[in-house]
């Protein structure tokens, strides 16, 4: 049995972040998850993926966020407990449901976890959820620890029940890969058969309708408004003159800090976990008596805004401040120690820092960037790509393991900004310079959202190449399946859509599709399509080798060795694939056998041939 | 109690997710509050990985730089490279088996030597413990127990709260079954090393 179902009320285990969100929802009943994975959320839908293979409970991988978001919501509608998950960026493609989705509420309960990524650990940008928010009208709850996380989560479901209304609980990475000790509570029973009663002058969004939903939405949010106020997830610590405001992690830094600076009885700290709407009145209370106020929050002011429109609104005029010159930044994350000074500083407590060693002296250490992994086959598309229009072409890339591919020596990625991005962007460079554009995609993105600015391209003549990198799955999250992927090894039927159908389908006549690792004719395809105007799509399809290793007809193939004999040491092969397999000892190349995935890209490209198949594993070295 | 700050530095691939695993388990064996925080997005895709493990009443699960008792490096040149986590005060145990980065075999950089390399950590922190830990783990059964013998020099220097015992406990149930024995074995092995230097 799966462990989140397996252990028992009252126990205590140790709980990754995204394991206790899980479980929380599994406590609450959740019987309808969905997903689109993406770092630091996945692990909350891979609980629910493998719980799915064993119980009633349903999952499933949406394209994207929105379309999960929408399942959810259709689930919601009737009557279940449901939750998706994502990441903060995917928040913004599932924004458009989430907007109207509030006017109609849902009946019966809805939770959107949305890990934002302070610091951009795994992330384009650094966006703060909690405007969402605002812009919705939706509440918020934030955890500041993994345990608050889980009942937190199991809260989030009946305030959404109670409201009836979607409840954003908001995390960041510093939550999602934290652990940290969980108390079980029981498991609610899973109602999985829904009623829908049709009632279209409430559901169907149409302006009169509308009309008379947004006010309910405010009503709604008025109600909200005072549940924060006796949350329990909001509260007051300590009765000093001096007031920090805090969420998130931040609360532990400062919970820490005030005690390490030995002032903690001169502070009196407003733990803010219901943040969305804010709560007014509690704050008001918490103010009284306050001479000056800190508020210690990462990421946007949001909550400084909110603490200072409740001092003005009430008359009030004592120093609130956060963010900064000699206060909290709006960029990256805190750490304890940022904290600590800020607080020092802003009332005047002496602090020295530990005393940090001098690093200034040390050897320098070589930077060890990720890079795509021994035998992916991106390197090998993108080498072929190269080999044919060098650093002529704009490369427009998009977002997973292959926007790697931006690193020396292959720099295949000239922009880069959202998911489905590299195909829509094309034709803007394409039409803005003439000059040859090749766009890249991975399979899962291009499901995620490259189908339709494909059909905006061809439909809109455009000339630009795509490069549909296919290693059949979704790789830098973790390999989950997406409508590609065949998943019957797993005894789940799943009809694979085919890429090339979707890509046919879409109007593009020039497809090509080939195996990367057979270079040659990777090149001669890309040289064969670059001949059409228009647009033209290459599908380079080889597995991810790390996924590919799960797979029942897996077979490890011979790694390759360098024949020194035949090496003249023009380095071909590192300067252009750079594969970690392969490293350099005393001016010799080799290649480490137990990093070789035996994909024998380097061995066509050798212009000694001197890259061969090793006999056995000793043999190579 | 005191709270007691360790910082794990690992490539992708070298088993640190697992060692913090444990310990974590060790620790709640041990009746100690622990908090884990890691960054491993990247792990798979020959990056660095680092965990801090925070043993102890704090709340916070982060080490800011400076603030880290213990430095456990499964990789020479990522030990130095997490040196602005240590102070004065800090324990340092290494591996010295290196894995260079790839930027090494194409010329972008120069491994660092590793006498040097001693010599700078020891002079900078209250004391080092380093050896070939890739070979002891070969010894035990397979280099991929490299993280428990690393784990066994951390349990010798008796400075976390918790026990070989209790790490021994943790192995045995959050290590897959066939893997025990080894993994048993390389813990050993490890204290053994930390012992001797």
């Amino acid at each position: 049995m799966h462990p989140l179902l397996a252990i028992e009320s009252s126990q205590s285990i140790l709980l990754l972040g995204n394991e206790a969100i899980a479980r929380g929802a599994l406590e609450a009943g959740v019987a309808f998850a969905t997903a689109y994975p993406g770092t630091p959320s996945s692990e909350i839908a891979l609980q629910f993926f493998q719980i799915s293979r064993e119980s009633d409970l349903y999952f499933e991988y949406s394209a994207n966020e929105k379309v999960a978001l929408e399942m959810a919501a259709g689930a919601a509608m009737c009557g279940l407990r449901a939750m998706t998950s994502m990441k903060h960026v995917g928040l913004n493609v599932a924004a458009d449901a989430l907007m109207t989705l509030a006017y109609t509420g849902v009946n019966g309960a809805l939770v959107l976890v949305v890990a934002d990524d302070p610091f951009m650990f795994s992330s384009q940008n650094e966006q703060d959820t909690r405007w969402y928010g605002k812009l919705s009208g939706l509440p918020i709850l934030e955890p500041s620890t993994v345990a608050e996380a889980k009942e937190m989560t199991l809260s989030a479901f009946d305030l959404s029940e109670s409201l009836k209304l979607p409840v954003l609980l908001r995390t960041t990475t510093r939550i999602n890969h934290a652990s940290g000790m969980v108390t079980m509570g029981p498991l609610r029973e899973r109602i999985v058969k829904g009623a829908f009663e049709k009632d279209p002058m409430s559901y169907v969004c149409i302006p009169a309708v509308s009309r008379e939903l947004h006010p309910k939405l405010l009503d709604k949010m008025g109600r909200a408004a005072a549940m924060a106020d006796e949350s329990p997830w909001n509260r007051i610590e300590g009765d000093g003159r001096w007031g920090i405001v805090c969420n998130g992690v931040s609360y532990g830094y400062v919970s820490d800090a005030i005690h390490e600076l030995g002032a903690a009885d001169r502070f009196k700290v407003l733990r803010v976990g219901f943040s969305h709407p804010f709560p007014e009145i509690l704050t008001h209370w918490f103010l009284e008596g306050c001479e000056k106020v800190l508020v210690a929050e990462e990421g946007e002011p949001y909550l400084q805004e909110a603490v200072r429109n409740c001092a003005h609104r009430n008359g009030m005029m004592l120093p609130i401040h956060g963010k900064g010159e000699g206060l909290f930044s709006r960029l990256y994350e805190f750490d304890p120690t940022t904290v600590k000074r800020v607080i020092s500083s802003y009332f005047h407590l002496p602090f020295t820092a530990s005393a940090s060693i001098r690093t200034d002296d040390l050897p320098e250490v070589p930077a060890r960037p990720p890079n795509l992994c021994p035998g992916c086959p991106h390197r090998a598309a993108y080498a072929a790509v190269r080999e044919v229009f060098g650093d002529e072409a704009i490369y427009p890339t998009d977002i997973g393991c292959y926007t790697l591919g931006l690193l020396p020596p292959l720099r295949m990625g000239d922009f880069l900004i959202a998911m489905g991005a590299g195909i829509g962007t094309a034709g803007g460079f394409a039409r803005a310079t003439g000059r040859k554009v090749v766009a890249f995609i991975g399979d899962s993105t291009f499901f995620h959202s490259g189908l339709s600015p494909l059909a905006s391209a061809v439909y809109n003549n455009h000339d630009f190449m795509v490069v549909i990198l296919d290693n059949g799955t979704t790789g830098m999250t973790g390999h989950q399946p997406h409508p590609g992927v065949d998943l019957r090894h797993l005894n789940l039927e799943r009809a694979p859509v085919s890429i090339e159908a979707a890509v046919k389908g879409l109007g593009v006549e020039n497809l090509l599709t080939v195996n990367p690792f057979k270079y040659r004719k990777t090149v001669a395809a890309v040289r064969e399509l670059a001949r059409h105007p228009g647009v033209s799509v290459l599908i380079a399809r080889a597995p991810c080798p790390l996924y590919e290793r799960t797979l029942p007809h897996y077979r490890k193939r011979r790694p390759f060795r360098v024949n020194a004999a035949k090496c003249r040491g023009h380095k071909v092969c590192l300067s252009k694939l750079a594969c970690p397999a392969f490293f350099a000892a005393e001016g010799q190349v080799g290649i480490d056998p137990d990093r070789c995935t035996g994909c024998a890209l380097c061995a066509q490209l050798c212009p000694e041939n001197a890259i061969m198949p090793a006999r056995d594993k000793e043999a190579a070295r | 109690m005191e709270t007691i700050r360790l910082i794990i530095v690992a490539v992708g691939g070298q088993g640190n997710l697992l060692a913090s695993k444990i310990l974590g388990e060790a620790a709640l064996l041990a009746g100690v509050p622990v908090k884990m925080s890691e960054i491993h997005g990247m792990a798979q895709r020959g990056g660095v990985v680092e965990s801090a493990i925070v043993f102890g009443p704090a709340h916070s699960n982060l080490i800011a730089d400076g603030e880290a008792d213990l430095l456990l490096g499964f990789e020479p040149s990522e030990t130095l490279r997490a040196l602005n986590k240590c102070n004065p005060g800090t324990t340092v145990i290494t591996n010295l088996a290196p894995l260079p980065p790839f930027t090494v075999a194409i010329g972008k950089g120069t491994y660092p030597d590793l006498d040097r390399l001693q010599t700078v950590i020891r002079a900078k922190t209250r004391q080092l413990i380093a050896f070939d830990a890739a070979t002891l783990a070969k010894a035990a059964g397979s280099i991929l127990s490299l993280n428990v013998v690393l784990l066994g020099a951390l349990v010798q220097t008796g400075l976390l709260p918790v026990t070989a015992q209790q790490v021994q406990q943790a192995i045995r149930s959050k290590t897959k079954p066939d893997f025990v024995d080894l993994n048993l074995n390389a813990l050993d092995k490890g204290m053994a090393a930390a012992r001797k230097v």
